[in-house]
């Protein structure tokens, strides 16, 4: 493991307009590492996952991707550059077939003999993704979708996969399920993961690091295992 | 029986070139939730080309000895002109006002539309242009029902563009990409789609099309007019709302319809009224059937 971060974050400022989402970010994510991102509903999380694919603009502070000043890239570009995020909601096209989906996270690539390889092994990852692969996005279940979404942003290949709440109104075996795809992502392919939670205990137990956000700002940073005891963290967010 | 199977030979051919119009109409709305009130000058823009481009190939004599190529070439320019036209007009026109409001992209798509019909009346004149007319003379006759060749040059070259539209549209990795950017621009971002380029592809494939319709209208009228664009754009959005606005299928069929009802209704009911029937269907589809005849049945055909 280098100990260059592959993404950085440096007081970072962004927003809707007149509504200030994001005021002063900073936080770090090393090669290889899963962290965790946890916060109540409306502290910034999702923003802060936008705001790095460039979705919503960086109004103040930097943005570094290994080791490159990402602010002002294009957000189509930034797949391309091995970033992707699996978004809230999991944005499945829903009018377009699973395999479509599946082709449409290799838009950029070329390489068509591998991409194809890549979708039978996205089957193998996730067998009802394969019986359903003629089926249409929206006819799927929230499981399935969510599983379509990891295995269509991992058809990008993705270095660094940010995760926003994969938990989100599934039940809890299915939960279980994706989280541990989301470990052997990590583990296997070395993939970097960054995961946005409002599942706090589920993110921390995947991740090794986490940070606090309320309100726009990271409130607390420590190892995941700390937050986990952490009395003042059991008690705003593990819900004791 | 006659007079019916030769109507509805017309009507395929007026339809299919509605059909063709419809289809920009349809697309645009479908990626970018515009109604481009300019559509109707990319045809009538491509019927001057083309009449430009074949009185050039007749002037240095080319036209006697290759008519094949001459026209092929002619369809291309005026296509490909078209294509670059709405591209800019897109640019100017419409990009920088994506994230106002719907209004303003409309109203600037009015404006769009006088200005080209405009620049057309003064490049071009206010009088019909004609077109060379000894393409395609002969004809089939069956008994009653004639055919010209020119007619069957024309619909088979509207099969050809259509099916090669769904191909593109619904069996490709660009195709795909348009669909996907219709369907969510934000994610389709996120997996390394530019909608700007996108958005660009939509418009040239659109306004290539109705330049091809505009080309045949030229062949099959005789001539074009600064102003041509206007009622048949009209119709063809008609066809779009009746199709199903957004819905490539949908525009398809609903050109094809148009035409028919036009062509039947002024043969069965009276030629004065040609024009009006596109309008009564549009105000019937609207007031009873808001999302087109096919509506969400076939949903999968949008774009
Ligand atoms: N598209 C938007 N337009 C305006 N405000 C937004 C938008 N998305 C989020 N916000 C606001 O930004 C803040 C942060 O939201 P978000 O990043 O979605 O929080 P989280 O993901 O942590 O629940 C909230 O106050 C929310 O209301
Ligand atoms: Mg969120």
């Amino acid at each position: 493991m280098s100990d260059q971060p592959i993404l950085e974050l440096k007081n970072v400022h962004s927003g809707y307009g007149s509504i200030k989402a994001l005021k002063g970010i900073s936080l770090k994510v090393m090669p290889g590492e899963i962290v965790a991102i946890i916060g109540a509903n409306g502290a910034g999380k999702s923003t802060t996952l936008m705001t790095i694919c460039g979705i919503v603009p960086v109004e103040k502070g930097e943005i570094y991707y290994q080791g490159k000043l990402i602010n002002r890239v294009s957000p189509e570009k930034l797949p391309t550059m091995g970033l992707c995020q699996v978004p809230e909601g999991r944005r499945i096209f829903p009018r377009l077939s699973v395999e479509e989906n599946l082709i449409l996270g290799a838009f950029h690539r070329e390489d068509k003999d591998q991409i194809a390889k890549d979708i039978r092994h996205s089957y193998e990852l996730f067998p009802i993704l394969g019986e359903r692969s003629r089926q249409h996005g929206g006819t799927l279940s929230g499981g399935e979708q969510q599983m379509l979404a990891i295995a269509r942003a991992l058809m990008t290949k993705p270095k660094v996969l940010l995760l926003d709440e994969p938990s989100l109104g599934l039940a809890p075996i299915i939960i279980q399920q994706i989280f541990k795809i989301i470990a052997d992502i990590n583990r296997e392919e070395g993939t970097t993961i960054l995961l946005v939670e409002q599942n706090a205990n589920l993110a921390l137990q995947a991740a090794s690091r986490g940070y606090v956000v309320e309100t726009g700002e990271i409130t607390l940073e420590d190892k995941a295992s700390s937050l986990l005891t952490n009395p003042k963290i059991r008690e705003a967010y593990l819900g004791e | 029986m006659e007079y019916f199977i030769q109507q509805l030979i017309n009507g395929i051919t007026l339809g299919g070139m509605y059909a063709l119009i419809a289809l920009g109409y349809t697309m645009v709305y479908g990626v970018i939730q515009l109604i481009n009130f300019a559509h109707g000058e990319f045809f009538a823009a491509g019927g001057y080309v083309g009449a430009i481009a074949l009185a050039y190939f007749a002037g240095v004599g080319y036209m006697d000895s290759h008519p094949v190529i001459c026209l092929t070439a002619s369809f291309l320019i005026a296509m490909a002109y078209c294509a670059y036209l709405a591209v800019g007009v897109e640019k100017i026109a419409y990009k920088p006002l994506r994230k106002n409001s719907r209004l303003a992209a409309l109203l600037s798509a009015l404006g769009m539309s006088i200005f080209l019909s405009n620049g057309m009346m003064l490049t071009q004149g206010v009088y019909d242009k004609v077109y060379p007319g000894e393409l395609f003379q002969g004809r089939f006759d069956f008994g009653m029902i004639s055919i010209s060749y020119l007619q069957i040059m024309i619909v088979s070259l509207t099969a050809i563009l259509l099916v090669s539209l769904n191909l593109l549209v619904f069996k490709t990795k660009i195709g795909m990409a348009m669909r996907a950017t219709a369907q969510d621009k934000t994610m389709s971002a996120l997996v390394a789609i530019g909608s700007n380029r996108i958005i660009s592809l939509t418009f040239a494939i659109g306004a290539g099309l109705a330049a091809a319709a505009g080309i045949m209208y030229g062949l099959y009228y005789g001539s074009v007019k600064y102003d041509m664009g206007f009622i048949p754009g009209i119709k063809a959005f008609s066809a779009a709302v009746l199709g199903g606005i957004g819905n490539i299928t949908g525009a398809m069929i609903g050109g094809l319809i148009i035409g028919m009802v036009e062509i039947f209704g002024a043969g069965y009911i009276s030629g004065e009224y040609k024009d009006v029937f596109a309008f009564i269907i549009l105000i019937g589809v609207l007031y009873f059937k808001p999302n087109g005849i096919m509506g969400e049945n076939i949903d999968d055909t949008r774009v």
